[in-house]
């Protein structure tokens, strides 16, 4: 068995694990803020619900966040040793600013914020929500500028082969940095709010009226309506930032074999990399030329222009990155439609939530993890059209491989993908069971004053 | 400012090796007391162990993020080391980590779940840590005797992979006679009576093993003046041991004074041991084969990482010293609101 390619499925199975749970907490951790505060703010009950039920949801998801995020820092050295090595020297501190400043944070406020609500004064409680929030923040920043520079390196020389650091201004700031950042924060709030908005929708189909699943809906609704177009656009901006400095991969997404003017825009194909063409292709003319250069005549770069003399291929592999591609942006208009015409038919009814007719309730239900899709698909997109390199230009990822057999490798990547499949499944199952059993509380005693907040009976450590 | 302490070449792995060897010993420390913790799980009652979980609850993935920042630096300043290190380890780390995720999840979902499946999530935090705690003995036992995989090295491995997890069960039993009261303590009290052994069994064999390991380290211990200059180690340990044993005995005392002394005497072990071993192994990274400085990354990356630390870490010491004392005291329910 090749070490290879069976330690890039693992690096991929446990990066693609690993991502799904910061995905929720970095956005999570300010809602939860803005849930606090307008709480603190107006006093309602309802807020302090709505914080309640998804501190739980963070709690869980940082706790995965957590332990598969030590798995990826193991990886560096168990797998890819040559990638420390050739560019440890740009790698190694912005790794080291991100436990410094991000995760020690974290994971010291976690315990106030989860746990200290009756222990300390409440605007520490407060403070520490908003502290993990900043972490969880902090950290997408750091491990986004190290993914970015390993896209569009700047900043270094090479001196004997090794990566020596010249200009940490342009290293930070390389090229694909804030693009790749503002897309992800993003990502991170459209998969809360659709998360939010899904299990909101769960809970009222279940029953459950009471004013606090009226308040997250209506809530996850907005968020989603009000990023969703910020992120088309930020998505459309990474795209021709893309364009500029990896020119192949944006010709992968495209299917685009040809460098030529007038490029149609396929919404479907087969791209076939035998034969060096699509086969069942829809596309609409001009379209690819009028995005990526606001020219229907502009000239785009094709795949064939990334093929050495000798035929060795030196664009990504094609299908996997198109096929992400639609896939990621097919959920972006979903969203959209989804989360304007909700607004619009909650508008109609001052009701708010009841003005839903019932498919839009199942369609919340359907999109509730649609986010997770769609950042997976993109990473996808992401990660594969940079192969073969590792680093842009600097190391392949064939060159970082460390001297470590194909059957070891084997055995673990087998029970990492056991280990995941049934975390998966008992998370989304815990989940489901945890909204069931807040549907049945609220759903039957919508209005009942709740007793002093001191003396409430409480489950044991829950 | 590189220049001021003369050649950053020589003082900045240094530098980074102490920083790698506090972050190693204070992981050690405060997972070893929280792996404990669930070593002992066994053993509880179950709302003993609602109990036990709450006397790690607010601390543990702080305690956890103790071993990033180890792997971190190893990773940072020394890459040639992290590589050969890790690549010989491959399948004990494996095995780590693995029991990591169980034990970290099983803290969440064993009050998330439904109630029914609260037995089996006990049993995965059970498993988790006792799987976490024998693959940190048995990669200590590998790496002190040189990471070579001969038999020889492999039973020795096996050896300190027990004690070492005999070792935490121990440090979690005396962390628990500080955060509970009643029969709980008791009950642990009774417990690190026990345990006692395998520290004392374990600290043994590693400090029989390591000067074996080489002549090198041989000359280190058994040389003059060395040896003399190291004799109050092992003299002042034996009488920490024996002191601990004679507190444990009497255990409890009334008003429930000296409750956290058997917890501060085997930190002071603890972190004695590490002491000694660090001692051997210096200059080595890679025990006889490559040194600190051989391994280092380059001056200019390490030194803006060393700037950094050096302004945040007693930043992240005031936090940790914050979330300690927020939650001092016994041990009581963990709730949200
Ligand atoms: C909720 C998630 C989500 C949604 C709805 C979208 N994206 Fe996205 N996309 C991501 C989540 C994401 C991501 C996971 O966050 C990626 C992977 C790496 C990155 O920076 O963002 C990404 C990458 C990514 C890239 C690759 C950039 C590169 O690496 O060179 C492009 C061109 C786009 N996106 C464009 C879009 C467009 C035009 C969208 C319009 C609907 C869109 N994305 C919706
Ligand atoms: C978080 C979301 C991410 C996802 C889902 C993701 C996914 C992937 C995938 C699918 C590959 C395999 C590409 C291929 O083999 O064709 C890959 C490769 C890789 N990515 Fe990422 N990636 C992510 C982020 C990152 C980040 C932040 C880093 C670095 C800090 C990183 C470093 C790497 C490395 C080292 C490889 C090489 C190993 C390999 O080819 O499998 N990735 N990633
Ligand atoms: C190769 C890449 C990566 C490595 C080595 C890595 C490592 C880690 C580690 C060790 C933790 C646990 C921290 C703790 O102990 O508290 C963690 C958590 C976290 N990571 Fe990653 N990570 C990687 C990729 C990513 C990516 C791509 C993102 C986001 C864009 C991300 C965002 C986070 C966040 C927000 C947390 C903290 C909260 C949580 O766990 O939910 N990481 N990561």
């Amino acid at each position: 068995m090749d070490p290879l390619i069976l330690s890039r499925i693992q690096f991929a199975a446990n990066i693609s694990f690993h991502i799904l749970f910061p995905t929720i907490t970095i956005a999570l951790g300010w809602v939860l803020l803005f849930f606090k505060l307008r709480f603190n703010r107006s006093g309602e009950e309802k807020w302090m619900d709505a914080y309640r039920f998804w501190v739980k949801v963070f709690a869980l998801s940082f706790a995965l966040g957590v332990v598969s995020g030590i798995v990826m820092s193991f990886q560096f050295g168990t797998n890819w040793p040559g990638f420390m090595e050739v560019v440890g020297n740009v790698a190694g501190p912005l790794l080291a600013y991100e436990i410094l400043t991000a995760f020690f944070l974290e994971a010291a406020f976690l315990g106030i914020m989860l746990f200290g609500f009756r222990r300390v004064p409440g605007w520490l409680h407060t403070t520490a929500t908003a502290l993990v929030a900043i972490g969880t923040t902090l950290s997408a920043f750091w491990i986004l500028v190290l993914n970015s520079w390993m896209h569009t390196p700047a900043g270094y020389e090479l001196r004997d082969g090794i990566v020596h650091a010249t200009d940490w201004f342009a290293i930070v700031f390389n090229p694909s940095m804030p693009y790749r950042l503002v897309h992800m924060l993003l990502a991170s709030g459209l998969t809360v709010a659709f998360l939010i908005a899904g299990f909101s929708a769960l809970r009222w189909l279940w029953g459950d009226r009471g004013a606090e699943v009226r308040a997250t809906l209506r809530f996850g609704a907005w968020m989603g309506a009000l990023l969703i177009p910020l992120q088309i656009l930020a998505g459309d901006m990474h795209g021709l930032n893309t364009l500029e400095h990896q020119p192949a991969k944006v010709a992968a997404m495209e299917g685009n074999w040809e460098t030529q003017s007038n490029v149609p825009l396929v919404l479907f194909a087969l791209p076939d990399e035998a034969a060096r063409e699509n086969r069942f292709e829809i596309a609409v003319p001009g379209m690819a030329s009028f995005i990526l250069t606001h020219d229907f005549a502009g000239e785009v770069p094709g795949l064939n222009d990334f093929v050495a003399e000798d035929g060795t291929r030196l664009h990504p592999p094609v299908a996997p990155v198109f096929f992400a591609f639609r896939l990621m942006v097919g959920i972006g208009m979903a969203m959209l439609a989804l989360s304007w015409s909700a607004l619009w038919l909650m508008r109609k009814k001052r009701g708010g939530v009841e003005g839903l007719p019932k498919p839009w309730i199942y369609a919340f239900v359907g999109m509730a993890f649609s986010g997770w899709v769609a950042t997976l698909a993109g990473w996808y997109v992401t990660e594969i059209g940079r192969q073969p390199w590792l680093v842009s230009g600097v190391l392949t990822t064939a060159d970082a491989l460390g001297p470590i057999s194909g059957g070891m490798v084997a055995s673990t990547l087998a029970a990492y993908l056991a280990v995941y499949a049934f975390l998966l499944a008992a998370y989304l199952g815990t989940l489901t069971y945890m909204a069931r059993r807040a549907a049945r509380h609220d759903g039957t005693s919508p209005q009942i004053p709740k007793p002093d907040a001191g003396v409430r009976v409480l489950q044991p450590a829950e | 400012m590189m220049e001021l302490f003369g050649d950053p070449a020589t003082w900045l792995p240094f530098a980074f090796a102490a920083l790698m060897g506090a972050a190693i010993l204070t992981y050690v420390i405060l997972d070893g007391f929280d792996l404990g913790v669930g070593l002992l799980f066994p053993f509880a009652t179950p709302a003993e162990r609602d109990r036990m979980v709450a006397s790690i609850g607010p601390f543990w993935d702080a305690n956890e993020t103790w071993l990033v920042l180890a792997i971190g630096i190893l990773l940072v300043a020394f890459p040639v080391a992290h590589g050969v290190i890790l690549t010989a380890l491959y399948l004990p780390v494996a095995v780590l980590l693995v029991g990591l995720i169980a034990r970290g999840v099983a803290f969440e979902f064993r009050v998330k779940a439904p109630t029914r499946h609260r037995g089996a999530w006990n049993r995965a935090f059970y498993g988790g840590s006792l799987a976490a705690s024998l693959a940190q003995g048995f990669m200590l036992g590998l790496y002190v005797t040189g990471l070579q995989l001969g038999w020889a090295n492999i039973a020795f491995a096996a050896l300190t992979a027990v004690c070492l997890t005999v070792g935490f069960s121990f440090i979690g039993a005396v962390w628990l006679i500080g955060k509970t009261e009643g029969d709980l303590q008791l009950k642990a009290i009774h417990w690190a009576r026990r345990g006692i052994w395998g520290m004392i069994a374990g600290i043994g064999a590693v400090s029989a093993a390591t000067p074996l390991v080489s002549g090198r380290i041989w000359d280190r211990w058994f040389s003059f003046p060395e040896v003399v200059l190291l004799s109050p180690l092992p003299v002042i340990s034996v009488l920490l041991v024996v002191l601990l044993w004679r507190i444990l005995q009497r255990m409890p005392f009334e008003n429930d004074r000296w409750a956290w002394a058997p917890f501060s005497i085997s930190t002071v072990l603890f972190v004695m041991a590490f002491g000694g071993l660090a001692y051997s192994f210096y200059p080595y990274v890679v025990p006889e084969q490559i040194t600190i400085y051989e391994a280092a990354a380059a001056p200019e990356s390490l030194i803006i990482i060393l700037v950094g630390a050096l302004f945040v870490l007693p930043i992240i010491i005031g936090y940790s010293i914050l979330a300690y004392t927020v939650f001092r005291g016994k041990a009581t329910e963990l709730s949200y609101y």
